[in-house]
């Protein structure tokens, strides 16, 4: 018993977090909320936390090199609109290669802005954000306006798909040529506590994946090792780190921060060719409703790290994910919501932090009226969930968050020596 | 500051716009059309009396979000959130002016003044947050933006909704503002009849732009600001407080954000509707950048992407697409924002050189 | 022996300064040679030459016996020559190894040689005993042990000669130790080491040989059993200290300023001054002599309410002001000359109208009562000041960053006495100024001191404490260890007193 009190008591944040997850199960088992933790969510989650997880790995090349990115969101832009135009033309991975591209040419522009010309970064991203919007615009009015279905605010529907492919044996996929078992699904449909869940889980992230989400997925590990594993992308840390300490050590900064900032516009286009040819079918203006800002958020509370992005996007595609498939389970979470206060209330007492204690316990009864008044949650209200989320976690975690140490610092050559 | 500096200082925006006409023209080229004539329609129709009257309505909202933006430049913070603070303001003073009835001018006030606390508390939040919680400004006013729209939506399905006639739908829209809540065209006044509406919160615009020319560079809090904006550690030493100025830019910038949507409200619509004008908060950046955050330079800037919005209108007509202006706009902006670094750098090391050569010759 | 560095007729001048008049020495390799020098005395001008960041006017320097002309540092590293910086040239986020190999193979996406070097370091960080666990991450290390990377990092790019510049300014005592017992070690094993320091006892304690600058000149080198810390003192110093002129006393019996058992609130575990008690009169000026680091910077910004006190009182004339803000302060009558006037003193973008504001910005002369600036005055106090001040400047209208350093710091003087302050904090009033405007304030601040202001003075600058000081304390570790009579003090006490050696 001790033993788990000092468990406890050194790994708060992942008692809570599984504190959180346990209360999740739970109430996932009622009917109601049964869509909380089905594969239906999962294979959801996925797809929504994808963008997302994308332009937010753009975002730690572009934030390590020391450039702050508030451009992600307009080079995404330029990713659904190039990603739309290829894949309409020519088939869908040619929508990811241009959707690449375009981001990549706004990459690059932000680029010259930041570190040859020394712009603001914030100024160069808000600018780039204008730019992009309005270049979208135009571009389609130029290529979509006379086509059937197009117009000024949309692209006609995209030729062909990306193929996907499920697990043999674990989620129904062909094994040479036969087709195999689906025990997840099976296990999913028992209805067991936990385990049905966890199957649901594994099963929503195995069944009908396309070979582009899967890509996106693996440029996790990807980015992880070239960032932590190569010289490049030692220099590229170092120099968002302490950049007059890289030049002295005859590291070309300027360099690095122009491949870092390329770098994330092309990420960034990446996530909007796959907004594009996974979610929608179709370049529709203002598609990308803020997910650019999103993932920097998630860079932020993510510690500049892959794996953090990969969680928050995780989670904002989670809260997208129910919000579009199962309104009523969003309604189970005010329930999970007033738990976790209620808990979180009972610990600061503890602590005598009689202050924020009561706030949050005001807080769990608030909630928890909430709950039991209402049948759902209004449409609007989880609409900006992921946006309320991302301030939540921020003001809880931005003091203890470590970025690196000259992001957002103008730099000029010649300062190291 | 030697003239012939001053005056490169204010070609700067001008040779700005000749570099994204310029790019706009080899765009234009690229779609196969004639920039010459592009640019002669857009000049012709942009300047006649009616354009004249739209550009001026347009350029009011413009303008005050400009400065809005301006205030939170001043000190080194970027509002972005002039967006949500704005609608979720104007709603609300929707509402609440529906509600009321009170005597003109004091109704007015009151819609005037319910919009600017509203944007202004809206903003604070973003202050807060940076001040207790170290939350940048930047990321908690876009999330702002996102939570307020919702808001907003919310409550015009909710609970501002104004029901049709046989009772059974609910429209989202708030009731028509009083009489006394309304403010009359300025055609009379000036003689204008045969033209369309010149909104008379053009006055209320300039004096914002008055207020905030005052604010920044006569008072006191105004010095602090902009010590705080160019080099805050010297502020500080010189008793400036940072966490207090932060929320107080904050609140500034947001209460002048509440009157962005007030020309709108009082003087066209008289009612929060959805076809309320949204992105007059992201078009205020622009005309900050545009201006430099100066207050004339602001007015012009508005002045121009208005003129830049209504011209175009006329293209489609002929085979043109009319989004060139919206390309020309991001170009304009980006141009802008690099050159008047340059110059901006040029000016300061050019100072410097001369000041030490006019001492040198001193002794 | 070898001759690791030799160092013929080093000079090199800066607009209005000499900073190195024809230095000559030797030093032999396998040895620790201290350099020793008051701020200013031109050390660390020599060390940039020694390291390639600067190249000398004159002069000629021989590496192993080789004629080098060093273009930049990677020249300077090439010859084996390595710098550890005071100031750390460390990525806090990245780990101990991956610091030490930094560009040393380039920005390829091949996999990084992780199992070769770490070894490599490993065996380096055991032949020089300078343990030290190479997976953590620099935000994770103490301070020494930082000092510790920069030394294996440097040592890992085959210099053989180190340069250590004041590598004691931030370590604890314990840290010092060891670094001394590394510093040995490593010249047991045939490295050469340069020291700059200027704390004597450290010196005697680690070198082999010392050499002594002072004014940009070379004044001496001695063996460490032929010197001691009296000899290093008196040439470090000079014989002649200027005699504090005679004058006539005007200290007023009112109380100006008054530090009744400060303490700072700690900061990494230090504590930045203690007990602090002192006293200072209308129309005396109170010096405070001590090497830089010493507690002086948060001593001064607790005085302006910018550092947190823990415990003790601050009264300005008979109000306690230990509780107000840095505002309030500054309008009972505080006021600052800082000791980085570009960064601390002066808006630089802005013109000396502005600049004149800065620090009185609520106060009546320059804030109405609704609050407007009263630009009227500004731009005429703004004058007066560049008149009475000879601040050089086009006009008042010049943005302050156009102007000289010594204009610059004469601009901020002037704004800072004139106005009637109650009370005057002056740090490092003339650091990094020309003579003739170090001349200038030194006799501004006299007449402000004659017209019954109370001056607070910190400085490192000795001719300038004993010139001015009415009467002078020592501070070392954050205390007030000495108070001394500027007419008698001799450079030998200030010398161990400012060392910690008279204590």
């Amino acid at each position: 018993m001790s033993n788990f009190l000092n468990f406890i008591k050194d790994n708060k944040e992942k008692t809570f977090f599984i504190f959180i997850l346990f209360w999740l199960l739970v109430i996932a088992q009622i009917e109601t909320y049964s869509q909380l933790t089905t594969s239906g969510t999962f294979a959801a989650t996925m797809r929504l936390a994808i963008p997302i997880l994308l332009a937010g790995l753009g975002g730690i090349f572009s934030e390590r090199s020391g450039v702050v990115n508030i451009g992600l969101e307009g080079m995404m832009i330029m990713g659904t609109w190039f990603g739309a135009w290829a894949a309409w033309l020519y088939g869908p991975w040619w929508g990811v290669a241009a959707g690449i591209f375009g981001g990549l040419i706004f990459g690059l522009i932000h680029a010259i802005a930041t570190v040859s010309f020394q712009v603001d970064h914030i100024v160069s991203g808000v600018a780039i954000n204008i730019l992009a919007a309005g270049t979208a615009r135009f571009f389609s009015v130029v290529a979509y306006a006379n086509e059937s279905q197009g117009g000024a605010t949309q692209s006609p529907r995209i030729s062909g798909e990306i193929s996907s492919f499920s697990l043999p044996f674990l989620s129904g996929g062909t094994f040479l040529g036969n087709e195999t078992s689906d025990l997840l699904r099976n296990l999913e449909d028992l209805n067991l506590f936990f385990i049905s869940d966890i199957s649901g889980l594994l099963g929503g992230l195995t069944r009908d994946i396309s070979y582009l989400s899967f890509i996106a997925l693996s440029l996790v590990p990807i980015c992880m090792w070239v960032l932590w594993s190569t010289p490049f992308g030692l220099q590229l840390r170092s120099v968002g780190e302490f950049p007059v300490g890289s030049e002295s050590l005859g590291i070309n900064v300027y360099l690095m921060k122009y491949i870092g900032v390329t770098l994330s516009g092309a990420f960034s286009g990446l996530a909007g060719a796959y907004l594009v040819i996974e979610s929608s079918g179709i370049y529709r203006e203002n598609q990308t409703g803020g997910r650019g800002f999103i993932a920097l958020a998630s860079v932020i509370f993510g510690n500049w790290r892959p794996t953090g992005v990969l969680m928050g996007s995780g989670l904002f595609g989670y809260a997208d994910a129910l919000q579009l498939r199962s309104e009523e389970s969003v309604h189970g979470l005010l329930l999970l919501i007033s738990i976790v206060l209620l808990a979180l209330s009972v610990y600061l007492l503890f602590n005598k932090k009689s202050r924020n204690g009561a706030i949050s316990l005001l807080m769990a009864f608030g909630f928890g009226i909430w709950f039991l008044n209402s049948t759902s949650v209004p449409n609007e209200f989880v609409y900006f969930t992921p946006h309320i989320t991302t301030l939540v976690v921020l003001s809880f975690a931005s003091q203890r968050l470590r970025m690196p140490k000259s992001v957002g610092q103008p730099y000029k050559k010649g300062e190291g020596g | 500051m030697k003239v012939y500096l001053k005056i490169l200082s204010f070609l700067t925006p001008l040779i700005a716009l000749a570099i994204s006409f310029g790019l706009t023209t080899f765009i234009l080229i690229l779609i196969d059309r004639d920039p010459v004539e592009t640019f002669t329609l857009m000049f012709d129709y942009g300047t006649t009396g009616k354009s004249i009257i739209s550009i001026l309505n347009r350029s009011i909202p413009l303008y005050i979000s400009a400065v809005a933006v301006a205030v939170g430049f001043k000190m080194g913070m970027f509002n972005i959130g002039v967006e949500g603070q704005y609608i979720l303001g104007a709603l609300i003073a929707a509402q609440v002016g529906a509600v009321l009835i009170l005597p003109r001018p004091l109704h007015v006030l009151t819609i005037f003044i319910v919009a600017a606390v509203v944007s202004g508390i809206w903003a604070g939040i973003s202050g807060y947050l940076k001040v207790k919680k170290g939350v940048h400004e930047v990321i908690s006013t876009i999330m702002l933006n996102y939570i307020g729209a919702g808001i907003v939506a919310y409550l015009l399905a909710n609970i501002f909704f104004e029901k049709d006639e046989d009772n059974s739908l609910k429209v989202p829209q708030t009731n028509y503002l009083s009489e006394s809540g309304q403010l009359p065209p300025l055609n009379n006044i000036l003689g204008l009849e045969e033209l369309p509406n010149l909104n008379s919160f053009i006055v209320g615009a300039v004096f914002v732009g008055i207020f905030y020319y005052w604010l920044v560079w006569k008072t006191s809090l105004g010095f602090d600001l902009r010590a705080t904006g160019l080099n805050p550690v010297a502020a500080k030493f010189s008793g400036a407080d940072p966490n207090k100025l932060i929320v107080l830019a904050m609140l500034i910038s947001g209460g002048i954000a509440g009157l962005v949507g007030m020309s709108n409200l009082v003087g066209y619509f008289h009612r929060y509707t959805i076809d309320f004008p949204t992105g007059l908060g992201f078009a205020g950046i622009t005309v900050a950048l545009l201006g430099r955050n100066h207050p004339v330079g602001m007015a012009l800037g508005a002045l121009l992407i208005s003129f830049l919005e209504r011209s175009s209108q006329i293209l489609d007509l002929n085979n043109i697409p009319k989004e060139i202006e919206r390309i020309m706009q991001g170009i304009v902006i980006l141009v802008v924002v690099v050159s008047y670094e340059v110059v901006r750098r040029y000016i300061l090391t050019q100072e410097v050189k001369l000041a030490s050569r006019m001492v040198d010759k001193d002794e | 022996m070898n001759t690791a560095i030799s160092i013929e007729n080093i000079s090199k001048s800066f607009p209005g300064v000499l900073a190195n008049d024809s230095v000559s020495f030797d030093i032999t390799s396998g040895t620790i040679h201290a350099i020793v020098g008051e701020n200013g005395a031109g050390k660390s001008t020599l060390m940039k030459i020694l390291y390639g960041m600067q190249k000398p006017d004159n002069g000629i320097l021989k590496i192993n016996g080789d004629i080098a002309k060093f273009q930049s540092p990677k020249d300077a590293i090439a010859s084996g020559i390595g710098m550890v910086h005071q100031h750390f040239m460390l990525a806090d986020n990245l780990t101990v190894w991956e610091n030490i190999v930094l560009g040393i193979d380039g920005s390829n996406l091949s996999k990084i040689k992780r199992s070769k070097y770490i070894p490599e370091i490993s065996d380096l960080s055991k032949k020089y005993s300078l343990p030290i666990d190479v997976n953590l991450t620099i935000d994770d290390l103490g301070v020494g042990e930082k000092q510790r990377v920069e030394i294996l990092k440097v040592l890992y790019r085959g210099a053989n000669i180190l340069i250590l510049d004041e590598p004691t300014a931030v370590l604890v005592p314990q840290e010092v130790e060891e670094l001394f017992e590394n510093l040995k070690n490593l010249v047991s094993q045939g490295v050469t080491i340069l020291f700059i320091s200027h704390k004597l006892d450290e010196v005697m304690e680690i070198a082999d040989r010392i050499s002594v600058m002072r004014g940009g000149q070379h004044v001496g080198t001695v063996n460490k059993e032929e010197a001691s810390k009296k000899i290093l003192a008196e040439m470090m110093i000079g014989k002649d200290l200027p005699t504090p002129p005679n004058r006539e006393t005007m200290i007023s019996s009112e109380n100006c300023l008054q530090l009744k058992d400060l303490n700072g609130e700690p900061s990494l575990g230090k504590i930045p001054f203690e007990d602090i008690n002192l006293e200072i009169k209308k129309g005396e000026i109170c010096g405070i002599a001590g090497v830089e680091g010493n507690g002086q910077r948060e001593l001064s910004e607790a005085i302006l309410g910018l550092y947190p006190v823990e415990s003790g009182q601050i009264f300005l004339e008979d109000i306690e002001i230990t509780k107000l803000s840095t505002r309030e302060r500054r309008l009972t009558g505080i006021s600052f000359i800082p000791e980085d006037r570009q960064s601390q003193g002066l808006v630089v973008e802005s013109n000396l109208i502005e600049n004149i504001i800065l620090g009185k910005q609520s106060s009546n002369t320059y804030s109405s009562r609704f609050r407007n600036v009263l630009f009227k005055n500004a731009s005429k106090n703004s004058k007066d000041v560049v008149e009475n001040y000879d601040v050089k400047t086009p006009s008042v209208q010049t943005l302050a960053l156009a102007l000289s350093g010594g204009n610059q710091q004469k601009f901020v003087v002037g704004r800072e006495i004139d106005g009637k302050p109650r009370f005057l904090l002056a740090s490092q009033p003339t650091r990094g100024v020309d003579i003739g405007a170090q001349a200038l304030i030194w006799d501004k601040l006299k007449d402000a001191r004659d017209m019954g202001l109370g001056v607070l003075l910190i400085s490192a600058d000795l001719d300038e404490l004993l010139g001015l000081s009415d009467k002078l304390y020592v501070i070392y570790e954050g205390k007030l260890v000495k108070q001394l009579e500027p007419k008698e003090a001799t450079p030998e006490q200030l010398g161990s007193y400012m060392t910690g050696l008279g204590i």
